[in-house]
C-alpha cells in the first residue's frame, strides 16, 4: 500500500512538474502575473510529491518488503539497518529517484529564497529546472521503476553489493549528487538569463553562491570515494582516473571554473556570456556523467545498470538540454551587453587565465575518457587510456594554475601592476626554494617530481599566508605589537575572502598529499605465519594471530598485527580483516590503518590459498612446514592524511565562503555594500 | 578598441593554451594508448615487448598457481580459443577466481604475458565488454555469463 503510495506520487510530481515547466515558461514569455505565481507553490508541491514518493521506497527498504524487486535486488534481511537505509540509494532505480528528489529539492529553494528575484527571471529558472525534472522522471517511470512488485516475493533479498556496505560509500551518492544536480540551478539560471535576453545582476549575484553549494557538496562526494577506494580496494590507491572517477570531476573543473568567472560577472559585470556557457558546461558534463555510469557504454569498475535501452534514453536527455541550452546560447547571447573593461593583467586577467587553464583540462580529461568510446564507435580497435595520459595532460597544465592561484588574489581589479604584485610575492618564491632544497637534502635528491611538487605547494601556501597577512595587517601588528587592530580586520574581511584563502590553503596541502602518496611510498609483501616479523618505514610488524569474526551477513579473517616503533615501543595493533559476504558470496577487503601526521601504516591480510595450495600439490618439502600461510601486505603511504586534510579545507574554505552576508541575496544592506563595492574598485 | 583589444587577448590565450593541450595530448597519446588484446589476437601476431596493452579474457579453470618466486601467480587466460600463460607479481583483486572474466594490463615477453595490473571488477556478475566481445568472437560466449544477472 504504502509502495503504490508512493508510485502513485511519483507519477503525482511528474504532472506537478509538467505544471510547474509550462506555466513558468508560458507565464515568463508572456509576463503573465498570474501565470508566473504558480510555479512557486508548484515547485514546493513537486518537491512534496517525490519526498513521499522517497519516503515510501525508504519504508520499503527498512521493513525488507521483498515484494518491491528493487528491495529483492538489493537487500537482506540480514543486513545493518544503516545499510538498509543507504541501500535506497546503492542501485540505480533508488539512486535515479535520489536524483530527482535533490533536484525538486533545489527547486524548491530557489521558490522559497529567490522572493526578491524579478518574478520573470524566478518563473522561468523554475521552468527550467522543472524541465529537467520532467524528463528524468520519465526516465524513471518509463524505464527504471523503483516499485516495481515481484510476485511471488521471495523469501529473502539478493544482499546489497557488498562493496557497498561500507560508511565511507554509504553517504558517497547523496553527497555526489548534491553536487551534481547543484549544477541544474546554475544551468536553470544561465537558461533564463538567455530567455531573458540580459544578465540581470541579480542573476550574477544568485549564480555564485548556488554554484558554490553544488560546488562543496561535490568535492566532499569526490573526496568521500576517493577515501573509500583508499581503504577498501587493498592497496591504498586513491585516484585512477577510471572512466567513472573522471565523469564527476570533469564537472567537478567546470564548477570549479564557474566559480571563478561567476565572481567576476557578480563584481564587475564583466565575462557574463561566458559564464552562461560555463553554467551550461557544468551541468551538461553531470549529465554526461550521469549517462557514462548508467549506460554500461564504458568498462568500469564503477559501471552500474548496464541496459542499452536506459542509456539511449539519458542520451536522448543530455543532447537535448546540452543542446538545446547551446543553442541558445548562440542565438541570444550576442544580445548581451559587454560589462566592464579591464586590462589584461589584472584580477579579471587572472581569473580568465584559471578559466582558460581549468576548461582545457576539463577538455584533456574530457577526450582521454571518451576517446575509447569513438574509436568503438567507428568499429576501430579496442583502446584504454590510462592513468599515465591524464598526468601527462593534466598535471603540466594545473602546474601555471598553481601558480596562478598565489598570484591573482593580489591583484586588484581593472589593472593591475604585475612587477609589484610579484615584488610582494618573493617571499613565497625564497618558501618555494627552501622547500625545494629541503626536500631534495631530506630524500637524498628524491625524485625530481617530488621536489618539484613540494616547491609549487610550498609557493601556494606561502602566497596564500602573504595574501591574507597583508589584508588582516599582520606585518604592521608585529611591528606595532597591537594585534587588536588586527583582530578586528581579521572579523571584519569578508568571510568570502577567508574562505578563498582556506581553499586555496588547501589545494597546497593536497599537493603535499599527492605527491606523497606518488613518490614516497614503500610496501612490503611477505607470506607469513603467526608470529614473523617485518619491518617498515621504521615500524616493526608482528602478526600475532589470525582468528575468525562473525558479522550480520558475513563471515570474516581477522588478523592482529602488533606494531611497534624503531624502539621496540608499542605503538598499536591493527585488525585488518577478510570478509565474505554470504549471499553474495563476494570478498571485499577491509585494511587496517594507523594514521599519523606524516603517514598512514596500511596493513592488509589474506589467505595464502595459492601458495598453500602450491605446497600441497608441490613437493613434500614443503608439507613440513605449517600449513597455514597468510600474506601480509604493508604499506607506508607519507602524507595521504594531508589529502584529506586538503579536501576538507577546500570543502570548508567553500562553506566559510557561502556563509558570507554578501552572498545571501536579499540580506540586509546590500545597497550600502555594493556602495562600499565601488569605493573599493575606485581606490 | 579597449575591447577589442580584450577579445583578441582572449582569443590568443585560449588559442595557444588550446594549442598547448593538443601538443601535450598528441604526445601522451602516442606513448600512452593501450590497446586491447585477446588469447586469439595474440596467438595470430603478438605485440612488440615493449608495447603495454590489454588482455582480456576468462581465467582458465585449475590453472592458478604459484611460480614459486616470492608471492608472484600464473595463470592462463583464455577466450576458448586459445590460451596464454600470464604472470604477476602483486595483489590479486578480491574477484579474481578461476572462470571469471579478468583484465590484465602488461607485455607479452616471450610468449608470456607479464602483468603489471590486474583489474578489479566490483560486482562479481559484471562481465568487461572487452571480455565479453572477445569471447563472442572466439564463439565461446555463452549467454548469462556476463551483464545479465
Amino acid at each position: 500500500m504504502i509502495v503504490e503510495l508512493g508510485h502513485f506520487a511519483l507519477i503525482l510530481g511528474l504532472f506537478v512538474a509538467v505544471v510547474q515547466a509550462g506555466l513558468g515558461l508560458l507565464g515568463g514569455g508572456r509576463n503573465n502575473a498570474l501565470l508566473m505565481a504558480v510555479s512557486g507553490p508548484a515547485a514546493i508541491a513537486h518537491l512534496g510529491c517525490l519526498a513521499v514518493a522517497f519516503v515510501a521506497l525508504s519504508h520499503a527498504h527498512i521493513v525488507s518488503d521483498f515484494s518491491v524487486a528493487n528491495v529483492a535486488a538489493n537487500s537482506n534481511s540480514l543486513m545493518p539497518m544503516l545499510y538498509k537505509v543507504t541501500g535506497v540509494w546503492g542501485n540505480h532505480e533508488g539512486s535515479m529517484l535520489l536524483w530527482v528528489t535533490v533536484l525538486a529539492l533545489f527547486g524548491m529553494a530557489i521558490a522559497v529564497f529567490g522572493q526578491n528575484l524579478p518574478d520573470r527571471l524566478k518563473a522561468r529558472v523554475l521552468g527550467v529546472q522543472a524541465l529537467v525534472g520532467v524528463g528524468f522522471l520519465l526516465f524513471i517511470i518509463l524505464t527504471s521503476n523503483p516499485f516495481e512488485r515481484l510476485l511471488p516475493a521471495p523469501l529473502d533479498g539478493r544482499d546489497l553489493n557488498p562493496l557497498l556496505q561500507d560508511p565511507g560509500l554509504a553517504f558517497h551518492p547523496p553527497m555526489l549528487y548534491l553536487g551534481y544536480v547543484g549544477l541544474s540551478v546554475a544551468f536553470s539560471f544561465a537558461v533564463a538569463a538567455l530567455l531573458d535576453g540580459r544578465g540581470d545582476p541579480a542573476w550574477a549575484r544568485w549564480v555564485r553562491p548556488w554554484t558554490l553549494v553544488a560546488w562543496v557538496f561535490l568535492t566532499l562526494g569526490i573526496g568521500l570515494g576517493s577515501w573509500w577506494a583508499y581503504y577498501e580496494l587493498g592497496w591504498g590507491g586513491w585516484w585512477f582516473w577510471d572512466p567513472v572517477e573522471n565523469a564527476s570531476f570533469m564537472p567537478w573543473l567546470a564548477a570549479t571554473a564557474l566559480l571563478h568567472s561567476a565572481s567576476v560577472a557578480e563584481k564587475r559585470d564583466a565575462l557574463k556570456a561566458w559564464t552562461i556557457l560555463l553554467a551550461i558546461l557544468a551541468f551538461s558534463l553531470s549529465l554526461m556523467g550521469a549517462f557514462l555510469v548508467r549506460s554500461g557504454v564504458l568498462t568500469s569498475v564503477h559501471a552500474f545498470a548496464t541496459d542499452p535501452e536506459r542509456g539511449v534514453f539519458i542520451l536522448i536527455l543530455t543532447v537535448l538540454a546540452t543542446g538545446g541550452a547551446l543553442g541558445l546560447f548562440a542565438w541570444r547571447a550576442p544580445a548581451l551587453q559587454a560589462g566592464g573593461l579591464f586590462r589584461p593583467i589584472s584580477r579579471e586577467g587572472g581569473l580568465v587565465l584559471n578559466n582558460l587553464l581549468l576548461t582545457t583540462a576539463t577538455a584533456t580529461v574530457l577526450l582521454g575518457t571518451l576517446y575509447p568510446l569513438f574509436l568503438d564507435a567507428l568499429d576501430g580497435p579496442k583502446v584504454s587510456v590510462g592513468a599515465p595520459y591524464f598526468n601527462a595532460t593534466f598535471v603540466p597544465l594545473m602546474m601555471p594554475l598553481v601558480v596562478l592561484a598565489a598570484i591573482g588574489p593580489l591583484l586588484p581589479w581593472k589593472r593591475a601592476d604585475l612587477a609589484g604584485v610579484l615584488g610582494r610575492l618573493w617571499g613565497a618564491a625564497l618558501t618555494a626554494l627552501a622547500a625545494a632544497l629541503l626536500v631534495w637534502w631530506w630524500r637524498d635528491g628524491g625524485p625530481i617530481g617530488a621536489v618539484i611538487g613540494i616547491a609549487f605547494a610550498a609557493w601556494l601556501a606561502a602566497g596564500v599566508a602573504i595574501e591574507w597577512g597583508q589584508r588582516v595587517g599582520l606585518g604592521q601588528a608585529f611591528r606595532d605589537g597591537d594585534w587588536s587592530r588586527t583582530l578586528a580586520r581579521v572579523t571584519g574581511l569578508p568571510r568570502a575572502a577567508h574562505g578563498m584563502s582556506l581553499a586555496h590553503l588547501g589545494l597546497a596541502v593536497m599537493i603535499c598529499g599527492m605527491v606523497g602518496d606518488s613518490f614516497w611510498k614503500t610496501e612490503v609483501i611477505e607470506a607469513a605465519h603467526p608470529g614473523d616479523q617485518f619491518q617498515v618505514a621504521g615500524y616493526s610488524v608482528t602478526l600475532d594471530e589470525v582468528g575468525q569474526k562473525a558479522g550480520p551477513n558475513y563471515q570474516a579473517l581477522v588478523g592482529q598485527l602488533t606494531v611497534r616503533d624503531a624502539d621496540g615501543r608499542f605503538v598499536t595493533v591493527l585488525h585488518p580483516e577478510k570478509r565474505t559476504y554470504t549471499v553474495q558470496s563476494m570478498v571485499t577487503t577491509e585494511a587496517a590503518i594507523r594514521s599519523t601526521f606524516w603517514g598512514d601504516l596500511y596493513a592488509v591480510i589474506e589467505p595464502a590459498e595459492l601458495l598453500n595450495r602450491g605446497q600441497t600439490a608441490g613437493s613434500a618439502a614443503a608439507a613440513s612446514k605449517p600449513a597455514q600461510a597468510w600474506v601480509v601486505r604493508l604499506y607506508f603511504n607519507p602524507l595521504v592524511p594531508w589529502l584529506w586534510a586538503g579536501i576538507l579545507m577546500m570543502a570548508g574554505g567553500g562553506a566559510i565562503s557561502l556563509s558570507d552576508r554578501r552572498l545571501r541575496v536579499g540580506a540586509p544592506a546590500r545597497r550600502k555594500q555594493v556602495a562600499e563595492l565601488r569605493t573599493e574598485a575606485g581606490s | 578598441m579597449k575591447a577589442k583589444r580584450k577579445r583578441l587577448l582572449f582569443a590568443l590565450g585560449g588559442i595557444g593554451l588550446l594549442s598547448l593541450a593538443v601538443a601535450l595530448v598528441l604526445s601522451a597519446f602516442e606513448e600512452n594508448l593501450v590497446f586491447f588484446f585477446s588469447p586469439s589476437e595474440i596467438a595470430a601476431k603478438a605485440p612488440p615487448a615493449s608495447q603495454r596493452i590489454r588482455l582480456g579474457g576468462l581465467v582458465e579453470e585449475g590453472s592458478v598457481q604459484p611460480t614459486g618466486e616470492g608471492l608472484s601467480v600464473q595463470f592462463r587466460v583464455t577466450d576458448g580459443a586459445s590460451s596464454l600463460a600470464v604472470r604477476f607479481a602483486g595483489a590479486l583483486p578480491d574477484l579474481f577466481r578461476e572462470g571469471q572474466g579478468v583484465v590484465a594490463e602488461g607485455r607479452v615477453e616471450n610468449g608470456v604475458f607479464i602483468a603489471s595490473e590486474v583489474l578489479a571488477k566490483h560486482d562479481e556478475n559484471y562481465m568487461p565488454a572487452e571480455v565479453a566481445e572477445a569471447l563472442k568472437r572466439s564463439g565461446n560466449w555463452q549467454g548469462g555469463q556476463g551483464a545479465e544477472k
